[in-house]
């Protein structure tokens, strides 16, 4: 079983890296670009059996700090 | 006075927060993180600047969960003192020890000189040695220094008098200039800045002299 795990800062938060890939992607000429924003994903290799309240233990006590991020779980067999 | 420095893998600055310590007269003992307990009869625990666990994931984050930080949560619950500086600042945040997070700074640099902080608060134990308005000269070196939090909790640390030091000329986009801001109860200190790197004539600078001077004033006191 796998786990994906989206991990990026919450809106209203600023996102520096965000704002500079906007900037370098004006700066190619893609000027329709409005507004980017740069997370992480973490994948998981799960033993058979956990559940989706594991990860969120998992989001809520580590992989994501919970003050500036959000996440969102994807699971798959 | 007995004070203990955690040490974490890529810990880089605990030396000089020991000699920091040992200069004050304090007994140190380096503790790793690996560590259950802090040794007994410890005053003030310091949480040093380095690259905790190599910055992966968060800043601090990997730090925050070692076994030791859980008893420096238990010693701070009990009303410990704990200075926590740059990466050690980081761990405190997200331990929960003190509010808000570090993010990348405003201009994606990585910023390594000497900055003028203005002192915000002259009562704690670790900033009654300076004056309200001063302003004294303290490296930083990061590059997560970034300031964030609820409009709330800046609300609250500015009614509480919690900030402890501002930045003269904000270098890293920090939510209303913070660079180090204290606890509830006034006994954990986290700051960007290193007063570590401001003690010795030969660091080119002694402004930070007067925060452990204050420090162990206090506990002298206690």
């Amino acid at each position: 079983m796998k786990a994906r795990i989206h991990v990026m800062l919450k809106d209203g938060v600023l996102d520096p890296q965000g704002e500079a890939v906007k900037h370098a992607l004006h700066g190619l000429g893609f000027d329709g670009v409005e507004g980017a924003r740069q997370g992480k994903v973490i994948e998981l290799d799960l033993a058979t059996g956990a559940n989706k309240d594991t990860v969120e233990q998992m989001c809520e006590q580590l992989l994501a700090n919970t003050v500036i991020e959000s996440y969102q779980i994807e699971l798959s067999e | 006075m007995k004070a203990a420095v955690l040490v974490f893998p890529g810990s880089n600055c605990d030396r000089d927060l020991k000699v920091a310590f040992e200069a004050i007269g304090a007994d140190v003992e380096m503790v790793w993180h690996k560590d259950t307990s802090l040794p007994s009869g410890i005053d003030v625990v310091g949480v040093p600047g380095g690259f905790s666990f190599g910055d992966y994931l968060r800043c601090g984050a990997i730090a925050a969960n070692s076994p030791i930080t859980r008893d420096l949560a238990r010693f701070a619950d009990r009303g410990g003192f704990v200075l926590g500086i740059c990466n050690g600042f980081q761990i405190l945040t997200e331990t929960g020890l003190l509010p808000g997070a570090l993010l990348r700074n405003a201009k994606l640099k990585y910023i390594c000189k000497t900055v003028p902080l203005v002192v915000e608060n002259d009562q704690s134990q670790f900033t009654r040695a300076y004056t309200q308005g001063e302003q004294i000269n303290i490296p930083i070196a990061h590059h997560d220094g970034n300031y964030v939090a609820s409009d709330e909790v800046i609300a609250q640390l500015k009614d509480q008098n919690r900030i402890a030091f501002t930045y003269a000329d904000n270098p890293n986009g920090s939510m209303a200039d913070i660079a180090g801001i204290l606890s509830e109860n006034g006994r954990v200190l986290g700051m960007m800045p290193h007063p570590e790197r401001a003690c010795d004539a030969g660091h080119g600078g002694t402004d930070g002299q007067a925060l452990f001077r204050a420090l162990a004033e206090s506990l002298v006191q206690a």
